[in-house]
This record gives C-alpha cells, structure tokens and sequence, in this order.
C-alpha cells in the first residue's frame, strides 16, 4: 500500500463525517449541535482559559493519582493473595461480589462517608477501578508455569526475588488488561464523583453548561473527556508495548516455530 | 484430590462469614459510627425487607428494562456492523481510524446530552447504554471475523458456497466464542451504565433510589441497594458463564474444561 493510500484510508472516514456534519448544520440554526466552527472556536474560548486551570488540571490529577494509587495496591493485594492457595479461595466470593458491584452506585456511599472532599473522588476512583487489576494479577500469579515456579524453588530462589524476576514478569500480561480495563472505569468514574456535589472539575462544569443551555460550550466538555479517554488508551497502549514486548516476541517465534 | 475440591468452597463460605462479621464488628465496636456503617445484619434485615416490597421490583424492573432493550440493541447493530465492516477489508481499513477513535470516548461524557435530548426518562438510559456497550461487542466481532481460518473460506467458495451460505457457515462459528467475550463484558458494561443514568440524570430505578436514600439520610437503605446492584451483577456474570457454555458447548474452549 502507498503512502498516500494509507493516509487516505487513516483520515478518509473522519473528513467525509466532518463534512456532513458541516453541511448538516449549514442551514437554518440548530439548536443543539453546533457547527464545527462555533464548536472549535468555543473549545479554545472556553478551554484556553482561566477553566484549564481550575476544572481541566484538578480532574486529571485526581485521575492520576487516582490510577496509580489503583494500579500499586491492586498489584500488592494481587500479588499476595494469587501466592497463597487458602487466602485466594477465602477471598474469592468477596471479591467477586465487590466486583459485580456497578462501581457509580459507591459515589453516595462516599459521599456519605466522606463528604464532597478530594479525598472521596480519589477514593471513589480506586474503588471502583481497582478490581479489574486486582483480580487479573491474582489469575496471573495463580498461573505461572509450574516448572518454572519449581525450577526456581529448586535454586532457592524465593521471597522477593522470585516475586520480581519470576511472578510478576509471569504475570504481566494479565496485569495489563486488568490495567486496561481500570483505566477507562477511572475515568468514568472521576466524571460521576464530580457531577455529585463538586465545585469545580470536568463533570461539574459540562453539567452546569448543561443546565445553563450553554451548548456550544457542553459540546467543548464532551470532547475534552473523549481528548482525556483517547490520551488514555493511547498512553496504555504504548506503555503495554514497551512492557510486553518480551512477551509478543515470545509469541512470535512460537508461532514460527 | 477430592479434598481440595470441598476445600475451595468451604474456605469461600468462611471468607463470606468472616467479612459479614468485620462489618458488623465495625459499628458495634463504635469504630465507625453506625450511621455512617450500619453492622451488616441491619442491612441485610432492609434487604429483605426490600425484597418483599412491590416497589422494590418495580425498580429493579425499570433497570433490567433499560438494560435489556439497551443491550439487545447494541448487540443486534454490532453484530450486523460488524459483519459488513470486517468481511470488506476496503471497509475495515477505512472505518479503524473512526472506530478507535470513538471508542474511548467515555460514556458518561453523554450525560449532558442525554439528558438535553431526552430529560428524565428510560431513553436517556438506553442512550447511554447502547453507546458504551456497542463498541464492546463491535471490537470483539471485529477481532472474530479477522480470525475467520483463510483456508477453511478459501475452501467454501471452491465449493461454491454463496455469501450467505460462507457467512453462516463459515464466519459465524468463527465469530461467535469472540461474540460471546463481547457480549459478556457488555453486560456488566450495560449494568453499570443503566444504573450511572438513573443515579446522575434520575430516571426512574435501582439507581435513583440509591440517590433518594443518600439524599435522604436513609443510610441502611442505601447500603442495601447498593448489596442488591451487586447481587444482580453477579446474576448477570453468571447468567452469560452459563449461555456461554451452552452456546460454545461444541468449542475447544468449553470442551477442554469438561474433559480436564
């Protein structure tokens, strides 16, 4: 395939869909969807400002400390109950159940806990993005190679450093759909915890553009939360490939062989 | 070996038992006060007590309704979109750009304009939840007709099956375990999403009452609602294990587990 080819296939689709939502809104003014000038030039009237300060950078901090507080305890409790048989079939109805839990419905349990507070947000987003990892390190741990977890018992390679070198480089592969899949859960889940009783933030303010009728400017918030969901896969992906790259050259030359 | 096997879940009903105890130790003991934690026999006496009232299932009704419509509609549209799109790779080329940027695109991004579109009632909730369980089932049909085996194809049409004929023959048994993952994560996505819309933009529900009780103070109320959402959770999960297994009975995946 040529060069060109490819960037025409890569920005066909979105240029044609673009196109027709400017020539949808060409004619007489609708109310509801703005046209992709009046949208664009709302985004940086209402994004450029004092509001990236104030809404965007409080919400994308607490995603992230939210994220990683998920991600290094969800690996710890992972960890440790993947190596021990009892602690996992002790654990395991538990978790589940906490697991099938929608995790918006512990908004109200937090902020009943609490209060509209930082600390409830971030709380909220580790509690509810935390499973997906947890339980993928758990299955990971459980599964790793018997010989190899023998081979390297055999060394007296234990503690600690079978944990660093043998389980959860085992286990990583799992890890990261569990990472994965928490990354978009803690994204949600930052949107809820601000719609609830927030003052400023993401949520918050798409909800009171919303109320206030301010279209042009709620559009603007919809796609900076795609702009954060799309950074967020896209920084997964790359992260993944870096990490697991042992792994799909491992699977490549299974496949070859 | 036959040991280990009641082993499991014994330990499994220890866990339950040792947790329910913990939360009731917690308020007893004054650790957490009790109307911030109530002790778990006090919530789980409400649930019950919910159990037995018709507006309890009337809620419940609400967000199964929403769920249902919801994910039979995005299921039936990925599956056909899907199909189109991943047997014409002119089409699967052109539309991944669009796909993956569409796709992370939280949901609850829509809240606002749900809620502008269709105020307070259940299509605002099957709003959201076709969006944000379409793309789980449209990736998976996606991945399972790139899978479809060249040869196995390439030999349905020397045999001079038709489209329809390699579509149900072919592609759909190759489809459909990676139908069933999509479906099953949809699920849950499409729980989670019917109960956010009730909670956030109050349509009627599970949800909202989850938000009423909170507003109101109604703290053991609150807690067991929220035990029962889990409850259906884990129906639903375990509803999909078993369709799963029924409808894959015949794939390597299932058989392997019966015969080990």
């Amino acid at each position: 395939m040529t060069a060109v080819k490819r960037v025409a296939y890569f920005v066909g689709l979105p240029v044609v869909l673009v196109a027709m939502w400017w020539a949808l809104t060409l004619g007489p003014v609708n109310f509801y969807v703005p046209t992709p000038q009046k949208l664009g030039e709302t985004f940086i009237k209402v994004w450029g400002g004092e509001r990236f300060r104030t809404d965007f950078l409080p919400s994308v901090i607490r995603l992230f400390i939210g994220l990683v507080a998920t991600i290094i305890l969800g690996i710890v409790f992972g960890a440790l109950i993947g190596s021990f048989r009892w602690l996992r079939s002790l654990t395991e109805p538990v978790l589940e159940f906490f697991r099938a839990i929608p995790p918006p419905v512990l908004v109200p349990l937090f902020m009943l806990l609490m209060g509209p507070t930082d600390q409830m947000r971030i709380a909220v987003i580790v509690s509810g993005s935390i499973w997906p990892v947890l339980l993928n390190t758990v299955e990971g741990v459980r599964a790793v190679d018997e010989v190899l977890m023998n081979t390297s018992r055999t060394y007296r390679i234990d503690g600690f450093a079978r944990l660093r070198y043998l389980v959860l480089p085992a286990a990583m592969p799992q890890i990261m759909t569990g990472i994965r899949q928490s990354l978009s859960i803690g994204l949600i889940l930052m949107v809820i915890s601000e719609m609830f009783g927030a003052s400023s933030g993401l949520g918050f303010t798409i909800v009171l553009f919303q109320r206030g009728f301010a279209i042009p400017e709620m559009w603007s918030g919809i796609v900076v939360l795609g702009l954060i969901g799309i950074a967020l896969s896209l920084i997964s992906k790359a992260a993944e490939s870096k990490v697991l790259r042992w792994y799909r050259g491992l699977k490549e030359v299974q496949r070859d062989s | 070996m036959s040991r280990k096997r009641v082993a499991g879940p014994a330990l499994g009903a220890t866990g339950i038992l040792l947790f329910l105890l913990v939360w009731e130790a917690i308020p007893r003991l004054g650790l957490v006060q009790e109307r911030f934690l109530p002790p778990a026999s006090k919530v789980l006496v409400t649930l019950i007590d919910y159990f037995g009232q018709a507006a309890f299932w009337r809620d419940v009704g609400e967000t199964m309704l929403a769920w249902t419509i919801g994910l039979g509609v995005s299921i039936v549209a990925a599956v056909v979109l899907g199909l189109v799109i991943g047997s014409s790779s002119f089409l699967s080329k052109a539309t991944y750009t669009t796909v993956e940027f569409l796709r992370p695109i939280p949901s609850v991004a829509l809240i606002p304009l749900a809620v502008l579109l269709f105020g307070v009632k259940i299509e605002s909730s099957l709003f959201l939840v076709i969006y944000a369980s379409f793309w789980q089932v449209l990736l998976q049909v996606l991945y399972g007709v790139a899978d479809v085996d060249p040869v196995a194809d390439n030999t349905a049409r020397s045999y001079g099956l038709g489209a329809v004929a390699r579509a149900r023959y072919v592609v759909w048994p190759t489809v459909l375990p990676y139908l069933m993952t999509g479906i099953r994560l949809a699920s849950a996505v499409a729980l989670i999403l019917a109960i956010t819309a009730e909670l956030v933009i109050g349509s009627p529900g599970l949800g909202y009452q989850i938000a009423l009780t909170q507003s109101g103070g109604a703290v053991p109320e609150m807690y067991a609602l929220i035990v029962a959402t889990g409850m259906i959770g884990i129906l639903i999960n375990f509803g999909m294990r078993l369709l799963e297994k029924r409808l894959l009975a015949w794939h390597s995946s299932v058989r392997s587990e019966v015969v080990a």
